[in-house]
């Protein structure tokens, strides 16, 4: 068993002036890397005019935030956008989860023959180009009425969260000792319940970054947003852009719906940013 | 694991044993499997079907012709198309300097944070951020805030410091999207590149340090090559994404020279506006061929590690 190493105080043939060097310069990268991020959560404080010409004369307030909380008759509001994101991610997280306990199962904890072939044809679809496939799901998503529809989208998030799914669940999987699936199995204990009553358990903080992996990549998303959902039925990304406006100036209202909705899945990566990564380099690395 | 060694583990001769089949174990597999067939390959095989045709949207043509097979003339005007060939070499360009320049900063970023520092937590947690944004509130937000001609603010930095403004979007396209891809996913590979620091045994390096090795001479011998398979990694997964890349090019430039990709110029050509499914299909298919050889190549690094992790 190899002993991991937790960052010590000291690096490995440093002094101690070093480390407060490299501590500093840390901090500097950091701010510098965030700036855009803070810059935009400050404008989004600002007046339009004063956020048009990154000046700061007319104070702070809250007042963009409540701006784009009430539409304009006739554009995607927040309210439906939020709820249409909000169905589309936690529905289609659901079920990639769903399909991809099981299939994770019969690749880590008792795995099929040729279980390498199966788990790399599921990563080779991740390389297949959106573009390649997208018109003939426009043309058949047309025809089955399904332009425009929450139905739509659920259908290929699924789809383009499932192969990261199994790849992720299947690294936590491998954690799970063999042991005590093997005496359940004498037990006589089915699928199900040794997936209940052992894994799950078990494996649940990995099964828990997994879903919120899906999770954000379903709430970003914007390619199948645009083409197949664009009008009032749509997402989060499309109710950012629609305060993109020609006329007038939109700086300070873009950066408050920028806040909003990026708001619930940063919170989100934050708390979850160790086991997150952990869970997808483990997938090759274990 | 093996497999071969799994089965041997099999508890043998029990009536009930419900895995003695080969189908029942491949059972659980099935759903997923089935449901990604369905959904990701069908479709490449329609899309094959419709590069032989002159399929065009119906609604979006004045004249309707009906959608008749052509052969192989789609993909003979692939070749002879400038537009697609700058596209490709734009791809390219735009893939390795983001993969390559992300990695660069996510490995420095990560021996940063490989120690105890005041904050630690913090800056690990802030430096995360633009990994976590919406691509297309990334692509704002640098387009809007930073990149503006008059207002923006790296255009107030340079005027304040006594130089001239830059039109950055427009004279740069290829330069300012890289920007925003390399500000997004360098973060992710610092996660990554992290967990490689990480997980290297500490007793070999206090040896080495021991031994009289210094810092440098221990990053070069122990560290980098611990973190090959993990520079692998993030190069894989930065390049499935990164490849793909649209949200950043929709919102910042809307394509035009210098910043459409393949996967931008395909869209333009068909839904985007041209509508001609037939020939937009025929190139999809001839990036989907270039992305196999790609992959190939991917998914030999990704067996190698597969193999590691079982000899071990």
């Amino acid at each position: 068993m190899i002993r991991k190493r937790t960052g010590s105080t000291l690096g490995v043939g440093e002094r101690r002036s070093v480390t407060i060097g490299i501590g500093m310069l840390a901090w500097i990268v950091a701010l510098l890397w965030i700036f855009p991020v803070a810059w935009t959560v400050f404008t989004s404080f600002k007046t339009e005019q004063d956020a048009a010409t990154q000046t700061l004369s007319q104070g702070l307030s809250l007042g963009r935030y409540s701006d784009v909380a009430h539409a304009i008759p006739g554009t995607l509001s927040l309210e439906t956008a939020f709820m249409n994101s909000l169905v589309v991610v936690l529905v289609s997280t659901l079920i990639v989860l769903l399909l991809a306990l099981p299939a994770a199962y019969a690749l880590a904890i008792r795995p099929i023959h040729r279980w390498r072939d199966v788990l790399f044809f599921f990563i080779s679809t991740k390389f297949l180009p959106i573009v390649a496939s997208i018109f003939p799901i426009y043309v058949y998503a047309e025809k089955w009425n399904l332009i425009g529809t929450r139905t739509v989208l659920i259908v290929l998030y699924i789809a383009i969260n499932l192969p990261l799914a199994i790849w992720m669940l299947r690294s936590f999987f491998m954690e799970v000792p063999r042991e005590l699936i093997e005496a359940a199995e004498i037990d006589g204990t089915n699928l199900f319940n040794q997936l209940r009553q052992v894994i799950l358990p078990l494996a649940g903080p990995g099964i828990a970054a997994t879903a919120l992996l899906c999770v954000i990549f379903a709430w970003n998303e914007y390619f199948y947003a645009l083409q197949l959902n664009f009008a009032s039925g749509s997402t989060m990304p499309q109710w950012v852009i629609t305060n993109v406006s020609t006329r007038g100036n939109f700086l300070a209202k873009l950066s408050a719906a920028s806040v909003i909705a990026c708001l619930p899945v940063v919170l989100a990566g934050w708390a979850a940013q160790k086991r997150m990564i952990r869970g997808l380099s483990m997938g090759a690395i274990k | 694991m093996t497999a071969a060694a799994a089965d041997a583990a099999l508890p043998r001769g029990r009536a009930k044993d419900p895995f003695s089949s080969p189908w029942r174990r491949r059972l659980p597999l099935l759903p997923a499997l089935l449901y990604v067939i369905a959904i990701t390959q069908l479709p490449f095989v329609v899309s094959i079907y419709y590069s032989f045709t002159n399929l065009k949207d119906k609604t979006q043509s004045l004249i309707p012709e009906p959608t008749k097979f052509v052969g192989i003339d789609n993909y003979k005007q692939i070749f002879s198309d400038p537009f697609f060939r700058d596209a490709m070499w734009t791809s390219v360009k735009m893939t390795v300097l983001a993969v390559v320049l992300s990695l660069l900063f996510g490995t420095l970023f990560a021996v940063l944070l490989d120690r105890k520092f005041i904050g630690q937590g913090v800056i690990r947690t802030l430096l995360i951020t633009p990994f976590l944004l919406m691509p297309v509130v990334a692509a704002l937000i640098w387009k809007q805030q930073m990149f503006s001609s008059l207002f923006g603010v790296l255009n107030k930095a340079l005027n304040f410091v006594g130089l001239n403004s830059v039109q950055f979007i427009s004279d740069h396209p290829l330069a300012s999207i890289v920007t925003v891809l390399v500000w997004q996913w360098t973060p992710f590979m610092m996660l990554i590149m992290l967990a490689g620091l990480q997980s290297q045994p500490g007793d070999v390096l206090e040896a080495a340090s021991v031994d009289g090795a210094n810092a440098l001479g221990i990053f070069r011998q122990l560290t980098l090559p611990h973190l090959r398979r993990y520079l692998e990694l993030g190069a894989l997964l930065g390049s499935i994404y990164i490849v793909q890349a649209f949200d950043a090019i929709d919102v910042m430039t809307g394509g035009g020279p210098g910043s459409t990709n393949v996967p931008y110029y395909v869209y333009e050509e068909s839904i985007g506006g041209g509508f001609r499914y037939g020939s937009a299909s025929a190139y999809a298919i001839v990036v989907v061929v270039f992305s196999i050889v790609i992959a190939t190549f991917a998914l030999r690094v990704l067996s190698s590690l597969f193999r590691d992790e079982e000899r071990a």
